[in-house]
């Protein structure tokens, strides 16, 4: 497939068009359309490690882009989620899904969310016009930033066709401080006082009974950081400093805990404080299980099928990332909007696909 | 550069506008004096100047909203102004415009140590913010040269970046939240202190949007605790391309500076002259800075300095102690002002692909020679964002326009080798002709029909951004 057969198959569609990359993240309310997949608009189309930036078509695999980025020592450094495991889907991820969905993972906390890392994109609207924004360069300010909007928009603002994205060195060494045996309380108020050190911890969690904290960098770099985090949080108990956890941080990264379990999942983004409140709020309402990652800023909550586990005047946001086809009907999936701010988002999607054909009604809320 | 002709029936509104802004403003928040007016008629952008209709200075949220309401009402275009540093003519007025200017809302709403944030009033400097968390060794990232003076108002407008942003990034990376005033005088808030957008990413679209989408108030911006130390490293070479490739091969070996900084030869013999900082007479000069303890430092100095002398340096200078890491700064930091002295200047502010660094050096420099005008080169090389200063006469007539026309010539190379029009400064007024070089119809109209989702009517800031030819059916609805 080409980006202009891909702007050919949206100029002629004649009905809804349900849009995916690999497949593998159905997230949001179902879609009924045609299928379209960018699937076969794959490949690398540009990779400069000594600018540190890559360019690759909507459908690259992603494990093809971490491969040849592997090669040179570099990684895409929001770490980005495998959804698979969770969401239980076979398929190949790609890159346009990635960015579709504004996928990130533990690192976020330290470097940035995928949005962050997002140079540039080509797209094809709902009108079949191929569009471009943003470019191939670290730091461009010409012209209204369409690739934040076009990061997290699900397809259902335009195909991505093209995306360029900076990456980063992967650091020579990585170390994991763990704690054991802390309450929520106290863990949340360990990795907060981490993260308000110097120290540049790229991953502070807590989950199912470990806190943990992860230094990436240079050999005595990171030896060096590690002593002084068990010194500051030394009033919490003694910090075992393991070598990697590379399959820890790979198991927060997928929600690998809840592989297995059955029950819907919510994600939620809060301010860390609030966060040991919120869970035993949760708790109340039913839920059964909860991961804290981003310092207690994101929290993956397993809750029983099919129950509303949103918690009104809430001060960030909740989505249901795993639920049946029913209740991601029946229930709203990402956070209602106040009216102002739905108007815009209404009148946007009316503007980039003026016939309401691409991944209609996906991120809203139906009655 | 043209700007559209000033509206004769919002002109003769002007007694009855002042009438209704001072219902909701106090008298001293609404400027109509001419000879006081004449304080707005530019940015730091000042070979453009046009007084606005009327200046006012709100100290709320409310009053920005019912500013707006009755501007919108009246059908009179507003330009919100942060302090007025704007390299691109962003904050310029048109004759029939009012100013809406933030320098009275500089209040701290909050700040959280734990959650690591500050909210504040936008009006407030870029300094000031950092200066308001210095206490408990924490900052805020962003740091563009005009810090001292820029209002947080327009480094949300323009997605302003800095010396430090390889390693932190651009206002864009570090703003959470925001309280934002629609054209209609609607009060919308985006975002929070948490992580990330809920719906669309309208925090993401509104910064860098240049005061077009709506006139942002209070911003949530990420605050960072301050690394343990920093050290600068000098390095001096005979040849742009070696510099360029030394840049590179850092970048390669895993080491991720927090500032890379270049000065070419015109650049350099400028500053000397006017700083005394002690640069090397070279073609090439380097500044490369690491943060960290003073163990980490090292590390990393170790892997940048290997890199260095591989390539034969002719100039080598580390920093043994804060007075040395000041005099290598010294003449960084005084290039604009060094450039200033020998002539007027215009400074642009392209970014390219770092691979093109030397080719585009050579190209400047044979186009300097065809205009027969001076330039220097001063940039942040780790992310390819480059600051050309063009240097002029404006007492010569002509000198001006000839400047423009090179300085037009440089962004267009700029695109043709893959990079962009401005990386940092905006496009305002002054690259505002220029984007159909590096945008087709299409990708502007996509551009300007989000304008039309935020404010229908075109009243604010009108005139920029978008070429006048592109947005005149819109601006005319």
């Amino acid at each position: 497939m080409t980006e202009e057969e891909l702007s050919e198959a949206i100029a002629g569609a004649t009905g809804p068009l349900r849009i995916l990359g690999g497949g593998t993240r159905p997230i949001g309310r179902p879609v009924d359309g045609a299928l379209l997949s960018t699937a076969a608009l794959s490949g690398i189309v540009d990779y400069e490690p000594g600018a540190l930036t890559l360019v690759a078509k909507a459908g690259t695999p992603v494990a093809e882009i971490e491969t040849a980025l592997a090669a040179e020592g570099q990684r895409l450094p929001f770490e980005p989620m495998d959804h698979r495991g969770l969401l239980g889907t076979q398929g190949t991820p790609t890159i346009g899904g990635i960015v579709a969905a504004n996928v990130s993972g533990p690192r976020r906390i330290q470097v940035g969310a995928c949005r962050d890392f997002l140079l540039g994109v080509r797209f094809v609207d709902g009108r079949g016009r191929v569009l471009k924004n943003g470019g191939r360069v670290m730091k461009n300010v010409t012209g209204y930033d369409l690739v934040k909007l076009m990061a997290g928009s699900r397809g259902t603002l335009g195909v991505l066709s093209e995306v360029s994205l900076k990456v980063l060195p992967r650091p020579a060494e990585t170390a994991t401080l763990r704690f054991t045996g802390l309450n929520e309380e106290s863990a949340i108020k360990a990795v907060t006082a981490a993260l308000g050190s110097p120290f540049e911890v790229t991953g502070a969690a807590h989950m199912q009974g470990a806190t943990l904290l992860r230094l990436e960098g240079f050999g005595e770099s990171v030896r060096y950081r590690a002593r002084a985090l068990q010194d500051l949080l030394a009033s919490f108990g003694k910090a075992e400093v393991l070598p990697d956890e590379i399959e820890t941080w790979q198991a927060l990264r997928d929600v690998a805990p809840y592989h297995s379990r059955t029950g819907d999942v919510w994600l939620y983004s809060v301010t860390p404080t609030e966060a040991p409140a919120l869970a035993g709020q949760l708790r109340g309402h039913g839920a059964l299980d909860v991961i804290f990652d981003w310092g207690g800023g994101r929290l993956w909550v397993l809750a029983p099928e099919g129950q509303d586990m949103r918690q009104t005047n809430l001060r960030g946001h909740a989505t249901l990332i795993r639920a049946s086809k029913e209740t991601r009907r029946r229930l709203p999936v990402f956070q209602p909007e106040p009216v102002p701010i739905q108007k815009i988002s209404q009148d946007l999607r009316a503007k980039f696909d003026p016939r309401g054909i691409l991944n209609p009604g996906l991120m809203e809320h139906i009655p | 550069m043209d700007m559209p002709a000033p509206d004769a029936r919002i002109m003769a509104l002007k007694p009855a506008l002042v009438a209704r802004l001072r219902e909701v403003l106090p008298h001293d928040a609404v400027i109509e004096d001419e000879a006081e007016t004449r304080a707005y008629e530019c940015d730091a952008l000042t070979a453009y100047r046009c007084p606005p209709l009327a200046a006012v200075l709100p100290s709320s949220t409310q009053e920005v909203s019912d500013v707006l309401r009755i501007c919108h009402e009246m059908g009179v275009p507003v330009v919100p102004r942060g302090s007025g540093t704007s390299l691109a003519g962003g904050a310029l007025p048109t004759a029939d415009s009012v100013i809406l200017g933030v320098s009275r809302m500089t209040d701290v709403l909050e700040t959280d140590y734990e959650n690591r944030f500050i909210r504040l009033q936008t009006g407030r400097t870029n300094l000031s913010v950092s200066g308001a968390v210095e206490e408990e060794d924490f900052f805020y990232a962003p740091d563009p040269s005009s810090q001292l003076a820029c209002a947080i108002a327009g480094n949300i407008a323009m997605n302003s970046g800095g010396a430090h942003c390889l390693k932190y990034g651009v206002t864009t990376n570090n703003l959470l939240g925001v309280t934002m005033v629609m054209m209609d005088g609607e009060v919308v808030e985006i975002g929070g202190a948490h992580l990330d957008a809920a719906g669309y990413d309208l925090l993401g679209l509104i910064c860098g949007s240049e005061g077009q989408l709506g006139v942002v108030t209070e911003a949530t911006l990420r605050i960072l605790r301050k690394p343990e130390g920093a050290r600068p490293v000098l390095m001096g070479y005979d040849s742009n391309e070696v510099a360029g490739q030394v840049v590179s091969d850092i970048i390669k070996a895993g080491v991720l500076p927090v500032a890379i900084e270049f000065m070419d030869r015109p650049c350099i013999r400028a500053t000397e002259d006017f700083a005394h900082a002690g640069y090397p007479d070279c073609e090439a000069l380097l500044i490369v800075e690491v943060e960290g303890s003073d163990a980490e430092i090292d590390e990393q100095l170790d892997v940048i300095l290997q890199i260095a002398r591989k390539h034969n340096p002719v100039e080598l200078r580390e920093s043994g102690s804060a007075e040395e890491s000041a005099k290598i700064w010294l003449g960084r930091k005084s290039a604009f002002g060094a450039m200033g002295q020998i002539n007027d200047y215009m400074c642009l502010d392209g970014t390219i692909p770092v691979s093109q660094l030397p080719y585009v050096l050579r190209r400047i420099g044979e186009m300097s020679r065809e205009y027969g005008l001076g330039v220097g080169n001063v940039f942040h090389a780790g992310d390819g964002n480059m600051h050309p200063l063009i240097l002029f006469d404006a007492n010569k007539p002509g000198d001006l326009e000839l400047c423009e026309a090179f300085g037009a010539d440089i962004l267009r190379l700029c695109v043709e080798v893959g990079g962009c029009l401005t990386g940092e400064h905006g496009v305002g007024i002054e690259k505002r002709d220029l984007m159909v070089s590096q945008f087709a119809p299409d990708d502007l109209d996509i551009q300007m029909a989000v304008k039309d989702v935020f404010d229908p009517k075109w009243l604010l800031n009108p005139a920029k951004v978008f070429p006048l030819a592109a947005s005149a059916t819109r601006r005319a609805a």
